[in-house]
């Protein structure tokens, strides 16, 4: 079995190795953002820490966390360590409240950030030989640009499609010979579906996907590799970090490898905080040692998996980890979009209605669906139908606004909602991940 | 003129007409005119009975939405071509319908149309000028 790496050297250094790299990487990084990010700096001051605390990768857990929070109360510019004329993008994602999270970049970001998708590609097999399908989305959303520029990077001859019009995308990937496919593993299995009906399968090159940005299944893996006759790879990332390609799945499709070069990965107990070890189960947390412009550190994912040390068959050496099996916090990652109930709440209230509400996830053909249900009140209702239609469309525009994706409003009969004596069941997630 | 339209908010599934009908029942409201405009989820009942007060602080006691309109009632033959002449003068109006919908009496010859209009007062008017007359909600055995 011949294995290829992008970056063999780093990809399969040793263990001594990669330690030697990652507290070089963290102490420089703690000085940097000691330096250059007053917002954290009082954070390790509040803690009692100072960058000469910080000598060894032992010593990070010294360090004070960042959340979501931290990163909504900073916006936009509160946690950049780099002056804006050396940045050159800007990637974001939705976040609560309506308030967005935006990470910046400088060309180096971008060129590492690319480097860590170029290692997802060709751990899927693909060379310069290959036509690399990105239909991930395009522009603020993390998906596209990354893969993107890994595509490049690989030498691929890369088609951006983006996501959306199903046909064209057949389309293309027949006449142009696409033969690795990049998106959401909804979209992946809703084109395979589509091939399947439409009996394409035999006028496909593909060989190999790579999806991420939201959960799936095994079955669903199997069903698309099945359908589409390829191997199916999972790819993780999040923007706050870089994006996708922080971890990244081998052959063997036995858990992601975390670029460790770049991000130091620990898993905590999330309700104390306290750092737990390998193989345990626990909360995701990420500390970017090589970022220069967004650079966070120890930043709590809520993401719940376990990280495992055996030697993978691959030769790879990065520590893997699972697939996230939930979250800490309430977000649903819908479409591969972030939503929280939270964000509901606000617009409900906003457009006048109670905030007695549930929230219905479900998978339906291999897309996820949001329902929004709500409760009718005196002063929404009308005897006229038009009206109370005309309320509901500007609400779920409203909803379409905040969460950038399509939830179905059903309006309910007052005190319908079942009412919980402690914290109010808001969600129902129906799919089966 | 006016007499009390009572909307209800339903959700669209089986049995709720059912339970609201059973509530009516028990406390002796008559119901004297019922339409539903519907959605595949919800739907508005909109109904006339003889007692509206009494019947809307019942509904809202069985944990109801509801609201109250003032909608107009005409009396048309109970003949083929009964109700032509009316909506020939809302069109002549340029009068818009929201809703209409039939009202049961026992007058014989007689047949009751409830309609919700845009522009009550040149309906009132026109209605006048041909020899045509609103009904009371006297008239119809209503408490007003």
């Amino acid at each position: 079995m011949s294995h290829r790496y992008y970056q063999p050297e780093i990809e399969t250094a040793s263990r001594e190795q990669i330690l030697a790299w990652q507290k070089e990487r963290l102490v420089k990084q703690v000085r940097h953002v000691w330096d250059h990010v007053p917002y954290y700096r009082k954070k390790m001051e509040e803690k009692g820490v100072t960058p000469d605390d910080i000598q060894e990768v032992a010593d990070l857990c010294k360090l004070p966390f960042l959340t979501k929070d931290d990163l909504r109360e900073a916006y936009p510019y509160g946690l950049l360590a780099k002056p804006l004329t050396d940045c050159v993008r800007i990637q974001s994602t939705s976040g609560t409240t309506g308030k967005r999270v935006v990470a910046f970049y400088t060309q180096h970001d971008l060129d590492l950030w690319e480097d860590c998708c170029a290692r997802a590609i060709v751990a899927a097999g693909g060379t310069n030989e290959d036509v690399c399908h990105v239909s991930y989305g395009y522009g603020l959303f993390t998906g596209g640009p990354g893969l993107n520029g890994g595509s490049h990077k690989v030498g691929c001859l890369t088609l951006p499609m983006s996501s959306g019009n199903t046909d064209r995308q057949l389309q293309f990937m027949i006449d142009l010979g696409s033969t690795i496919l990049c998106c959401t593993p909804s979209y992946a299995a809703y084109l395979a579906e589509s091939v399947h009906d439409r009996g394409l399968r035999d006028k496909l090159k593909l060989k190999a996907g790579i999806f991420g940005a939201e959960a799936w299944s095994e079955e669903m893996r199997r069903n698309i590799e099945k359908q589409l006759g390829i191997k199916a790879y999972d790819i993780y990332g999040l923007t706050e970090i870089s994006g996708p390609g922080v971890s990244f799945e081998c052959e063997a499709q036995t858990g992601m490898h975390i670029n460790e070069d770049h991000f130091i990965a620990e898993i905590i107990d999330p309700n104390t905080g306290e750092v737990l070890s390998d193989g345990q189960k626990g909360e995701l947390v990420f500390t970017s040692i090589t970022k220069e412009a967004f650079p966070l550190l120890r930043y709590r994912t809520r993401d719940i998996c376990i990280l495992t040390r055996e030697p993978c068959p691959c030769g790879r050496t990065h520590v893997k980890m699972t697939k996230p099996m939930g979250r800490s916090d309430d977000m649903l990652i819908i479409k591969g979009v972030n939503v929280f109930p939270s964000q509901i709440e606000t617009v409900l209230l906003e457009q006048g209605y109670p905030a007695n509400y549930q929230i219905l996830v479900d998978r339906v053909n291999n897309s996820d669906t949001l329902e929004v249900q709500v409760e009718m009140t005196a002063e929404n209702f009308s005897d006229s139908l038009a009206r109370i239609t005309e309320m509901e469309k500007s609400l779920v525009s409203a909803l379409k606004a905040m969460l950038g994706i399509y939830a179905k409003v059903k309006l309910v009969a007052p005190k319908s909602i079942v009412r919980s004596e402690g914290k109010a069941v808001r969600v129902i997630d129906n799919r089966k991940i | 003129m006016r007499i009390h339209q009572i909307s209800v908010f339903l959700e669209n599934r089986a049995g709720q007409l059912a339970e609201i009908t059973k509530v009516l029942a028990q406390n002796n409201i008559d119901l004297r005119a019922i339409s539903i405009a519907e959605t595949s989820d919800y739907g508005v009942l909109r109904m006339i009975v003889d007692d509206a007060e009494r019947a809307t602080s019942i509904l809202l006691a069985n944990g109801y939405i509801l609201s109250m309109t003032p909608v107009l009632a005409a009396a048309v033959p109970d003949a083929p071509g009964g109700l032509a002449p009316v909506l020939g003068l809302l069109a002549q109006g340029q009068i818009d319908i929201e809703y209409m919908y039939s009202l049961f009496t026992h007058v014989e010859n007689k047949a009751y149309m409830v309609f919700r209009i845009s522009d009550e007062e040149k309906f009132q008017q026109l209605m006048e000028q041909n020899g045509m007359q609103l009904c009371s909600a006297q008239e119809l055995g209503l408490k007003s």
